[in-house]
């Protein structure tokens, strides 16, 4: 059962996939991803064709960590914000070594209030960087399932290639 | 003088798993070896045996000793002191790249660290 995918019919895909061996254009073009992973992207090979995929598995293990440490940095009274600045700044570096733009967005705004010290901004802001992050692993499951597929039929279907 | 390319032994430290293993796929992507710890403790550890590391790339902030710290270390140490040291850093602090500078780093690199930022570094280092 191949994912939807928008904008695109499957043999335009292939068609433009053999002629300017480009990589799919979502998540970029959704303003997810940002140019670093598509840097990360260009570092496979044949000697480690899965690493993108293997580094978002690392991403999700730390970021989930991460967000659960947070969480619980949120329950304290009184509030210690430069605890919670510490693991909010370690999701932002995280985010940003895979590319992951909405997300790291969002903890630059999440550390805002921590510096300024604000309770509710932190509380509001951590919403955010929850739904984006799972915005995010729902996006990259589908990617990463959808290059699966796309390399069966390639392989099944050699008058594409 | 290197007029082919060389290997080098590139020692990585970062307590971050994604930027470990960002930094040694660019590394190993342009033929390196790579050693990739998780501590500046660590990274003396495998420097103090018998090592042919070549470069040192290592993350300011880690927990415990900072990448600031390995590096004085490092130049403290006449065994190592001639290893380059190069620190990445996710913040843009000047005061801290002129301080890491000033204490004999070979360079400062910003996090996300780009491929041809490490090219152009490795480039630089093959060159001597």
């Amino acid at each position: 059962m191949l994912v939807n995918f928008p904008n695109e019919t499957l043999p335009a895909f292939f068609s433009r996939r053999r002629n300017n061996h480009q990589t799919l254009p979502f998540p970029l073009s959704e303003g997810y991803l940002d140019e670093q992973f598509h840097q990360l992207e260009e570092l496979q090979d044949d000697v480690s064709p899965n690493f993108v995929e293997e580094v978002v598995v690392l991403f999700f293990r730390d970021s989930s960590r991460l967000i659960s440490n947070i969480e619980q940095a949120l329950e304290k009274h009184p509030q210690d914000f430069h605890g919670l600045r510490a693991c909010v700044q370690q999701l932002k570096g995280s985010s940003s070594s895979i590319g992951a733009l909405k997300v790291k967005n969002e903890c630059d705004l999440f550390r805002e209030y921590c510096d300024e010290e604000n309770k509710e901004g932190c509380l509001r802001s951590f919403q955010k960087v929850k739904k984006e992050h799972a915005i995010l692993r729902q996006k990259l499951e589908a990617y990463f399932q959808l290059l699966r597929q796309v390399g069966q039929m390639e392989r099944a279907t050699p008058s594409y290639n | 003088m290197a007029s082919s390319k060389q290997q080098m032994h590139v020692l990585a430290v970062d307590d971050n798993s994604v930027d470990r293993a960002v930094i040694s796929r660019i590394l190993r992507s342009s033929k390196h070896k790579v050693t990739a710890v998780d501590s500046a403790q660590r990274a003396l550890d495998l420097l103090g045996l018998e090592s042919d590391v070549n470069m040192i790339i290592t993350d300011y902030w880690m927990p415990d000793m900072t990448g600031f710290d390995l590096l004085k270390r490092v130049k403290g140490s006449s065994a190592l002191k001639e290893i380059p040291v190069v620190i990445m850093s996710s913040e843009n602090v000047p005061s801290r790249i002129n301080r890491c500078l000033e204490e004999g780093a070979e360079d400062f690199l910003l996090k996300p660290v780009r491929p041809s930022d490490v090219s152009r570094l490795c480039s630089r280092m093959m060159m001597r």
